[in-house]
């Protein structure tokens, strides 16, 4: 267990070389420059700008030169807001960005998981197909208009909650119910699913047999089952709920990292660009990581090569 | 079954039913899954639904322009912004501009790029996998490798990288939605031929002499069609939304060209003094959706009775 962990920590480091440089080749390799979206600049004012971000050596130079900056933590400066490093933004945005994905998750497992034991456990009633239609609705619901009909609810005619912004803690619902439902939705679904496999398997005829109770039968039992496929859908779910945030800061106008993707991908701002992915890219590798050691408890069938 | 590990809920595999079915001659897989779809009342009502919605998006907007001789484009200040009426069944928008045209037109964007994305993924999903699994050893490992890094990258972020360097045309929204929206449909198929390679017509074909490619496109593609169609069905209606999401963001079909996010985004801002600019496209939107989601259940549900309960 403590091998397989080290041996997939160690596994990181070449996949994370490969990544800076994909992404690096990817950003560097694009028609344009930071300084062409702006107004004409003279020549020599752009040689000077060049010099300055070093964008006048050449490419494999530059490609060391971040590297080992990276090593140090220092992921540049940004063109764009040149007043500011990409730290700086970074450590502004990332939080509230966490945030948001935090709560979204939090909702879319209390929702989900609830809706799909209700499913699998009173399976074929009218529950479960109310269960299932709700999640199957909310799949087909995006965020995008799911948000202004929730602030047009909650926030203009209920007067429950602010409609935008962001500061104290009633801030963060509804962008974060916004951000989770379509996800409970999956979560339902595949945790009934997962239930239903394992309700004929032995181990649960077994857990009968002895006199267990049904309650406890379905909450120490069948539940681990459900979750499993959960678990595994976790990593690619919270990986587009981190990046999913993008449009719901957009309409509930929260200061995360989103909004500062979009405007640096489009003004070829190059070192924000990079470390936003690259921080995006390491954080998912870390909690694939997690996940999978997480499944290993769920199922003790599993054993760690 | 090896796929198994990958991904429970899109792991559909070929039903042992068929081979109890082996008494009743002439009865294909695709047959017999058809069968058993039209039986599925509400996919079938879902797939009507889709019919109706890809037959108006296809003619609506040129009936219409013959009709009444709305366009998606021309501006009339003086028509701004009118609820629905007889002459504008979804109101105008606040240009004056024919909703019901827009958001069919925006329909049309909509479903061509989810499907073609769809395709892009599908095809290069497939070849992908095979090869990888077909090759095995370690051009198998570097090739899914490969993908389980690209996996690790935030999808989204990707495809707005993708779209700024290449521009923001219609052709292209499609071409990067599908271009990294393969992995899963990669890692299925990879699943899938792992088995399928080990069986007695693949060692068959192989002391035949017949060419691995031929191998992999006559024989080991063929077989893993029925997860692929399961993948590709769900794969639409998500693509549909990536679009949505990418011209939410000003990022997809440049106005005045409308589409379903571009518009949703423009009734977002404006709904509480102009309701019915949200309701529509939304609507639409979400019925487009909930119809896909559905028929592509009916369709795993058909291909694969395990998945049935």
């Amino acid at each position: 267990m403590k091998a397989y962990v080290i041996r997939r920590l160690l596994e990181l480091i070449p996949t994370a070389l490969i990544i800076v440089l994909g992404s690096f080749a990817l950003v560097r390799l694009a028609p344009g420059s930071p300084f062409s979206s702006e107004k004409e600049i003279p020549p020599e004012i752009r040689r000077q700008l060049d010099a300055k971000y070093g964008f006048d050596r050449p490419l494999p130079e530059q490609f060391i030169r971040y590297v080992g900056n990276l090593l140090r933590g220092d992921l540049g400066p940004s063109t764009k807001y040149p007043q500011r490093s990409v730290n700086e933004i970074i450590a502004d945005g990332f939080p509230v960005s966490l945030t948001l994905a935090g709560v979204a998750l939090v909702w879319s497992l209390l929702l989900g998981i609830t809706a799909g034991i209700i499913g699998a456990v009173r399976q074929n009633t009218a529950w479960d197909h109310a269960a299932m239609a709700a999640a199957l609705v909310g799949i087909s619901i995006p965020s995008f208009v799911l948000g202004p009909l929730l602030v047009l609810l909650f926030a203009l005619r209920l007067h429950l909650l602010p409609p935008a912004g962001w500061g104290d803690l009633r801030h963060v619902f509804l962008p974060g119910l916004t951000l989770g439902t379509i996800y409970a939705a999956s979560i339902a679904r595949l945790t009934r699913g997962g239930m239903l496999e394992v309700v004929r398997s032995d181990f649960i005829r077994t857990a009968r047999a002895k006199g267990l109770s049904e309650r406890l039968i379905i909450w120490r039992h069948m539940l681990k089952g459900g979750l499993l496929p959960v678990v595994s859908y976790l990593g690619p779910a919270i990986a587009s709920m981190l990046t999913g945030s993008v449009v719901v800061e957009k309409i509930f106008n929260v200061p995360g990292i989103g909004p500062y993707f979009v405007d640096a991908a489009f003004n070829r701002d190059y070192f924000l660009v990079m470390g936003i992915v690259l921080l995006y890219a390491f954080f998912l590798l870390l909690l694939n990581l997690v996940v999978d050691v997480i499944y290993g408890f769920l199922d003790p069938r599993i054993e760690y090569p | 079954m090896t796929s198994t590990r990958t991904n429970p809920r899109t792991n559909p595999s070929l039903p042992p039913a068929a081979a109890g079915n082996r008494l009743v001659a002439g009865t294909s897989l695709w047959h017999d899954a058809f069968k058993r779809l039209q039986k599925n009342r509400l996919a079938l009502a879902s797939g009507i639904v889709i019919l109706v919605l890809v037959a108006s998006c296809l003619i609506g907007p040129n009936l219409i322009a013959a009709i009444w001789g709305y366009d998606y484009e021309t501006q009339d200040l003086a028509l701004g912004a009118r609820p629905p009426s007889w002459s504008h069944p979804f109101g105008t928008d606040f240009y004056g501009r024919d909703l019901l045209t827009r958001v069919l037109y925006g329909g049309r964007v909509s479903l061509s790029v989810g499907l073609l994305a769809a395709v892009v993924a599908a095809t290069i999903g497939t070849v992908y996998g095979a090869v990888s699994s077909y090759a095995g050893g370690v051009v198998d490992s570097v090739m899914m490798r490969a993908v389980d890094i690209l996996y690790a990258l935030p999808y989204m972020f990707l495809v707005i990288i993708l779209v700024t360097i290449l521009g923001k045309s219609l052709l292209l929204v499609f071409l990067a939605l599908g271009a990294v929206g393969w992995l899963l449909t990669a890692r299925i198929v990879r699943g899938q031929v792992m088995s399928l390679k080990e069986q007695d017509f693949v060692a068959a074909a192989r002391s035949l002499g017949t060419p691995a490619r031929d191998i992999i496109f006559r024989h080991l593609i063929p077989n893993t069609l029925g997860p692929v169609v399961v993948t590709f069905t769900l794969t639409v209606p998500a693509m549909i939304l990536q679009e949505a999401f990418l011209s939410f963001l000003g990022l997809g079909v440049q106005a005045p060209r409308p589409s379903l996010g571009a518009l949703i985004n423009d009734g977002a801002n404006q709904m509480l003094v102009f309701w019915w600019t949200l309701a529509f496209p939304g609507g639409v939107m979400a019925v487009m959706l909930f119809a896909l989601n559905f028929l592509g259940d009916g369709v795993r549900d058909a291909l694969d009775p395990r998945m049935r309960r």
